[in-house]
């Protein structure tokens, strides 16, 4: 009887946002009278820091501090439609549509400043810290604050823009099943490795090794916040969770945290994160989805790791110390 | 985190000011000191709550419900039942098309599974309404129940829901959603090896901090604002809507900070209810899971049965791969036949396979309904296939992640659901894994690329 290590690797693509289409997310875009920025959307944050990654994309596109964009979402009297935050979809489908909405307010707002310094618009650039100056004469500008207040009370004009994003839909063909699913896929690769007690059954996971490519980190510490996350899920879903212990039988289930398992703090393995680049071509400053895609290698890489230490394949999640003692039973009888 | 940047340094422009940047979420502080506000901080005057009184069968009848001992507990305001319902049966996806309705809101003839609604209390506290709940009788008539998908799927099995007609969903397509490339049977013909094998799951649950739940409020304008944690506010707008024949006007969904989702707050469970019984009671109405309906009662991610054929040859190459998979909707659809369709267009996996066919059927028993989670459609059907590849590679003597590359899609390639491939990244992911695992790879596969050469 021993504690056996081994390891296991997988490697996985995952579509970015709703299946075969047809989800669309609209985002509205005006400026106050000082030149802060609001960008008005329907689209729920989870807590994953949607609201935060959006003013980061209207800021950038704009060509404004994040600090002056304010999110205003999750209210149907005020925002208009997007279809939910799921599906891989937030950043993706959101983003495109308040970069969207972000240009038209641009394009108004150097129209204003054009107007102001009695210049062609076209000539315009902005410096990114609230300044709009003439391409190549730098001294002649005018502040993003004056071009507001310009708008608002001089010239009658909003500083404002509506954006839309939506991919068609996609029909499968019935027989062939030819279809468009997604537009741009994020990809992983997870080696796990584990150790594993062919007495108790108990694995322990060591290390979790990630590499995803999401097509652009927009706020790298966030995608990394969410990455871990996943990655915990995927370890949690390969060996512990189920809300039926016996599936099919319908006992046993959990109705509580005492009694549905999941690895707690003493149970982290040691989680590495590495990212990839590769900017899909329609995603937002290259971004595509990894929510979901982050939580998925880990299962599969523990399943071969476990095989890896102990010869017993277990192909029923979640991979519990029972099953590896059934299994390892079962391997000793033959 | 390590970003990098020495992959597709050519793909890309790092020209980015505002993004790219790490910059401190905005709604941290709050969250870390306790000042975010969640729906559920709210309280309104003469706020009651609804307590929900579920089947304790999974298959049974309702040949009658007495409320009245119900109605004359202390503190109660109304009783619902289906008959108070104006559209009782409804589908979440019927908004894309994607029906048809098949599930009551409140159940009024049969129950399909332990823990369907079927009695709303609305009381003064939660005490009285769980009290009065109690007191609701129901009298059933148990039914054979089916649990297991292959039994549910064979014939005589009892029939689970009557909207179906037969226990799977009908796809355009007939009974399963089908995706045919190639030739799959001369593939095998050709192979060196095949391996079939079975892959389970058993459901799991989102297991969100807050649990699902919403306060409707009826306003002095005759419209209703449904303070909310969904992941979807025009999703339960739209759906609220049909189910109580109330036009969308009316209605003003309220989100905000939600504390987890991840998939189980795109259904539309507590809106509708709450709201009718906002309008009939002209109070504020608050319907918020316990932790034991989180767990129990609110939709899982699906189990799935899926079934694997690959022929390979001794070389590595995966030639054809056949691929039938099932997933355990419950008693009712909601989003598992679009979760059924997302696992057709996933197989056979980011790998180019010239002969494949596969099959995914949205199965029903008689269990909570599963709906969406993370990655569903997807995140069981990448455990099968890659400890598919694994066993795959071991029974051709080949290094598991070498054998990944010979077959790892790339820019260009025509996929099984007939889309060429673009913006490919599997094999870099795979390079950059075996550097920081120390795998040992043959240089040929450290050399390859997804878009050079193609």
């Amino acid at each position: 009887m021993a504690v056996k290590r081994g390891r296991g690797v997988a490697a996985v693509n995952y579509p970015t946002g709703m299946n075969l289409g047809g989800d669309p997310s609209q985002a509205l875009v005006h400026s106050t009278p000082t030149g802060s920025f609001m960008v008005t959307l329907s689209s729920v944050d989870l807590g994953q820091g949607l609201k935060q990654v959006m003013a980061q994309i209207c800021a950038e596109t704009i060509g404004v501090p994040t600090e002056q964009v304010t999110i205003d979402t999750a209210d149907t009297d005020t925002g208009p439609h997007c279809m939910g935050t799921f599906a891989s979809r937030g950043t993706h489908r959101i983003g495109n549509a308040v970069i969207q909405a972000a240009k038209e307010a641009r394009q108004v707002m150097l129209e204003v400043a054009a107007e102001a310094l009695e210049v062609d618009a076209a000539d315009l650039e902005t410096d990114g810290t609230g300044n709009i100056l003439v391409k190549g004469a730098p001294q002649k500008s005018i502040s993003i604050f004056d071009t507001a207040l310009t708008a608002h009370f001089k010239l009658g004009r909003s500083i404002s823009g509506r954006g839309m994003f939506l991919i068609p839909r996609s029909y499968p063909e019935v027989e062939t099943g030819a279809m468009k699913p997604s537009t741009c896929y994020a990809h992983a690769c997870t080696v796990a490795e584990v150790d594993v007690d062919d007495e108790t059954g108990e694995v322990t996971v060591v290390s979790v090794k990630n590499v995803f490519e999401i097509g652009r980190a927009l706020n790298p510490r966030m995608v990394e916040q969410q990455l871990v996350g996943g990655s915990w899920m995927g370890v949690s879903h390969a060996l512990y969770e189920t809300t039926e212990p016996y599936y099919p039988n319908r006992d046993h289930g959990g109705t509580d945290f005492n009694e549905y398992l999941m690895p707690g703090p003493g149970d982290l393995a040691d989680t590495e994160i590495i990212v990839l680049e590769r900017p899909a071509a329609d995603g937002p400053y290259g971004a595509k989805g990894p929510g979901e895609m982050c939580a998925n290698p880990q299962i599969p890489a523990i399943a071969n790791a476990v095989f890896d230490a102990v010869g017993v394949r277990i192909d029923m999640l979640p991979i519990t110390p029972e099953r590896i003692l059934r299994a390892l039973r079962d391997q000793r009888a033959d | 985190m390590k970003l990098a940047k020495e992959y597709f340094a050519d793909q890309r422009q790092d020209d980015l000011n505002e993004l790219g940047q790490s910059r401190q979420r905005s709604d941290v502080p709050g969250h870390v000191t306790g000042k975010t506000a969640y729906f559920a901080d709210r309280n309104f005057p003469g706020m009651l709550y609804l307590k929900m009184v579920r089947s304790p069968h999974h298959h049974a009848r309702i040949r009658g419900i007495d409320v009245s001992e119900a109605e004359k507990h202390p503190g109660v305001a109304r009783v619902l039942t289906s008959k108070d319902i104006p559209h009782n049966v409804y589908t979440i996806l019927i908004l894309i098309q994607v029906g048809p309705e098949d599930e009551q809101v409140l159940a009024e003839d049969k129950v399909r599974w332990k823990g369907e609604a079927v009695v709303a209390v609305l009381a003064d506290s939660e005490r009285a309404a769980s009290e009065a709940a109690a007191k609701v009788r129901i009298d059933y008539e148990v039914l054979p129940a089916v649990f297991d998908m292959e039994q549910a799927l064979a014939p005589g099995a009892p029939l689970v829901n009557e909207y179906h007609g037969q226990n799977h969903y009908m796809y355009d397509s007939g009974a399963s959603r089908k995706v045919r490339f190639g030739d799959v049977e001369k593939g095998f013909a050709e192979a060196d090896h095949i391996l079939e094998q079975t892959y389970l799951s058993s459901p799991i649950e989102q297991a969100p901090t807050e649990t699902t739940g919403c306060i409707a409020v009826p306003e002095g304008n005759d419209r209703y604002t449904c303070y909310t944690n969904t992941q979807a506010m025009f999703f339960t707008l739209d759906n609220t809507s049909i189910i109580l024949q109330m036009p969308g006007h009316k209605l003003h969904m309220v989100g905000g900070t939600v504390g987890g989702g991840f998939g189980g707050k795109v259904d539309v469970t507590v809106e509708p209810i709450a709201i009718l019984a906002a309008k009939l009671t002209g109070r504020p109405v608050s319907f918020i899971y316990s932790r034991q309906e989180e767990m129990q009662i609110s939709s899982p991610r699906a189990a799935e049965k899926i079934v694997i054929k690959d022929g390979v040859m001794k070389d590595g190459r995966l030639v054809a791969r056949k691929v039938t998979g099932y997933t355990d909707a419950g008693a009712y659809s909601r989003h598992s036949p679009y979760g059924a369709q997302k696992g057709a267009a996933h197989y056979p996996g980011p790998y180019t396979v010239p002969n494949v066919s596969v099959d995914t059927w949205c199965v029903y028993t008689n269990r909570t309904p599963s709906s969406a989670m993370r990655g569903f459609g997807v995140t069981i059907a990448d455990f099968a296939l890659e400890v598919q590849m694994d066993k795959l590679a071991r029974l051709i003597g080949m290094d598991p992640l070498e054998f990944r590359f010979i077959n790892a899609y790339r820019d260009g390639d025509m996929k099984a659901h007939r889309q060429k491939t673009e913006g490919a990244a599997l094999i870099e992911c795979m390079q950059e894994a075996a550097r920081v695992s120390n795998w040992p790879v043959a240089d040929r596969y450290m050399k390859m690329s997804s878009y050079e050469g193609t």
